[in-house]
């Protein structure tokens, strides 16, 4: 294929991107949000949100309590229908597939994009069996594989040299830093491309979101990562691209130097000199 | 400084009787307390010191007779042990697949209400009831006759309520967090249920099943409603045999006690026995239960 040719391509698949985007590190749209408005009974939680998600960056999503921040993030892995009252419209497509579509099986979705929770949930069984439970659920039995994976999976998490010898131990005695990482490698062990994390380090000391946010940095050189935080410094520190969301609504969505140095909007400057929120 | 409200001389001279009330009323609340256990402690030691000299290896493996020096109470024993035979796996099937389908499955609105409440009057319908239900629909319209299988039958339909709400109530306390990281990563709802959520909820749901075990073990009323006797009959060998069980040998015995005054003593031993095995099967439970238990 020419390179002209891939160049056209590429200028399509960005073509939401403003002209700000650099084209020789052009990224491919993973998710791709119109018109997303979405209810629980009859409030109104995402009001007409527009929005893409590149493959291979950080993507942060801030704004006060009740915003829709961690609502939004739900709806990518459809976890949000586990409430029985949510109604949907618009579309979200991921790789060219609209998930908000009956069609689109959420097995499929939740096995290509991977989430990490606000409170460090491990199953009460060993590290290892925390690890292989993904990659088991879907049908890998072979002992010698399923060792391997949970050794990649650690690494790739950095908790591996922590927690190598103590394999069969149960993952309720970790520290919840510790917990929290291994829920990020359990995550890792099914091969996402995306991952979602809600408020991961909200209930972690200072020294655990350092790590965790060190990983970050790591991860996103595989995997378009997408992160729920109300702590500003931290979007500053590990997002490449802010959103900022108010009462359902996309306020301003740019890149994170440009939110926090330079935002068009009164209310973005407010909420992160924080002056409300 | 501004006004006050409390008057040191007044708060203090009412606080000695405020004391003695607080005293009083734990001295009521020990009272109560005491009350059941001493009650327990005298039908105790009534029953041992009547019945436990009846225990010998003779009485546990004898057949049933007239004579109360040669009666023996195994026939009993069998049947209770084969009655259990069918209401184990009975209600936990039954009694589990219901609580599974109305946390997990049916979705909570008024139908899943209703059901859930009658369920639970259900645990409150006097066990007699029961026993004309069985009689009505496993002796008499299914023809089974008062065989084992529809003694079994009407106990677990008489327990099944008491399992289904606390398999229900063990089920409800499995962090929603734990199922969310299973689904989270691509697991289909059965894989969430048999995989994270029932080996979670499975200390709850087996010292519920067998204090419902317990409370089958020593019921009488619904086998009196079915014709169980407490006749001499050969020992049960199969679910489809007649049968007697504890509860009932020790009613008939008390009963004749007035023909014949050794029976008294023997339904004391029978009692013993009951209490023996009711005493096991709660060990169980709570060592169950204490093996099984995670922390979240």
């Amino acid at each position: 294929m020419s390179t002209v040719m891939t160049k056209a391509i590429n200028l399509k698949l960005v073509r939401n991107e403003n002209e700000r985007s650099e084209p020789e590190v052009q990224k491919e749209v993973v998710y791709d949000t119109k018109g997303l408005n979405l209810w629980y009974g009859e409030t109104h939680a995402l009001k007409n949100i527009n929005m893409d998600i590149k493959e291979k960056e950080v993507t942060a999503i801030i704004g006060p309590s009740g915003c829709g921040k961690s609502t939004y993030l739900k709806t990518l892995n459809r976890m949000v229908e586990l409430v029985p009252i949510v109604k949907t419209s618009g579309q979200i497509t991921y790789k060219g597939k609209n998930i908000l579509d009956k069609s689109f099986r959420v097995e499929d979705l939740r096995t290509q994009v991977g989430m990490v929770f606000q409170k460090a949930n491990p199953f009460p069984k060993s590290i290892y069996e925390n690890i292989a439970y993904g990659p088991k659920i879907h049908g890998i039995k072979n002992k010698k594989i399923l060792d391997e994976i949970v050794e990649n999976s650690l690494r790739g998490a950095f908790i591996w040299d922590e927690l190598k010898d103590r394999l069969n131990d149960n993952a309720y005695g970790l520290s919840g830093g510790q917990q929290q990482r291994l829920c990020i490698a359990r995550c890792l062990a099914v091969e996402p491309n995306v991952i979602l994390m809600d408020e991961p380090t909200s209930a972690l000391d200072p020294k655990s979101t350092l790590r965790i946010e060190e990983l970050v940095q790591e991860l996103k050189k595989d995997y378009a990562i997408v992160i729920v935080t109300h702590n500003m410094q931290q979007a500053a520190r590990i997002s490449d691209k802010t959103a900022f969301f108010l009462n359902g609504e996309i306020i301003e969505y740019d890149k994170t130097d440009h939110i926090f140095n330079n935002p068009a909007d009164e209310r973005t400057g407010d909420y992160i000199s924080g002056r409300f929120g | 400084m501004t006004t006050k409200y409390m008057d040191a001389e007044l708060v203090g001279k009412r606080m000695s009787s405020r004391v003695r009330k607080n005293t009083g009323w734990k001295g009521l609340f020990f009272a109560s307390t005491l009350f059941g256990l001493v009650v327990l402690a005298v039908l105790l030691i009534r029953i041992f010191t009547q019945g436990i000299e009846y225990i010998n290896i003779d009485f546990l493996m004898n057949h049933l007779s007239t004579d109360a020096s040669r009666a023996g109470i195994m026939g009993a024993i069998l049947g209770t042990a084969w009655l259990m035979v069918v209401v184990i796996p009975v209600t936990m099937v039954i009694g589990v697949g219901t609580a599974i389908y109305l946390e997990l499955y049916a979705k909570k609105g008024k139908l899943q209400s209703f059901i859930a409440t009658n369920i639970s009057n259900l645990a409150g319908v006097p066990s007699i009831v029961y026993g004309l239900l069985g009689l009505t629909l496993f002796v008499r319209a299914l023809e089974f006759g008062n065989v084992i299988l529809a003694g079994g039958l009407t106990l677990a339909l008489l327990v099944l309520p008491i399992v289904i709400v606390a398999a229900q109530e063990a089920l409800r306390a499995v962090p929603g967090n734990l199922s969310e990281a299973s689904y989270g990563m691509g697991a289909t709802k059965w894989q969430t249920v048999r995989r994270i959520i029932l080996p979670a909820a499975l200390p709850g749901i087996l010292t519920g099943a067998i204090l419902a075990l317990s409370r089958a073990i020593g019921e009488t009323a619904p086998l009196t409603v079915l014709g169980i006797p407490a006749l001499l009959i050969p020992f049960p060998e199969g679910i489809f045999d007649t049968f007697t069980a504890l509860p009932m040998q020790i009613y008939y015995w008390t009963i004749d006690a007035s023909l014949v005054a050794e029976y008294a003593n023997l339904a004391a031993a029978t009692i013993i026995v009951l209490l023996v095995l009711l005493f096991l099967l709660n060990s169980i439970a709570i060592l169950i239960r204490n093996k099984f238990q995670q922390r979240y």
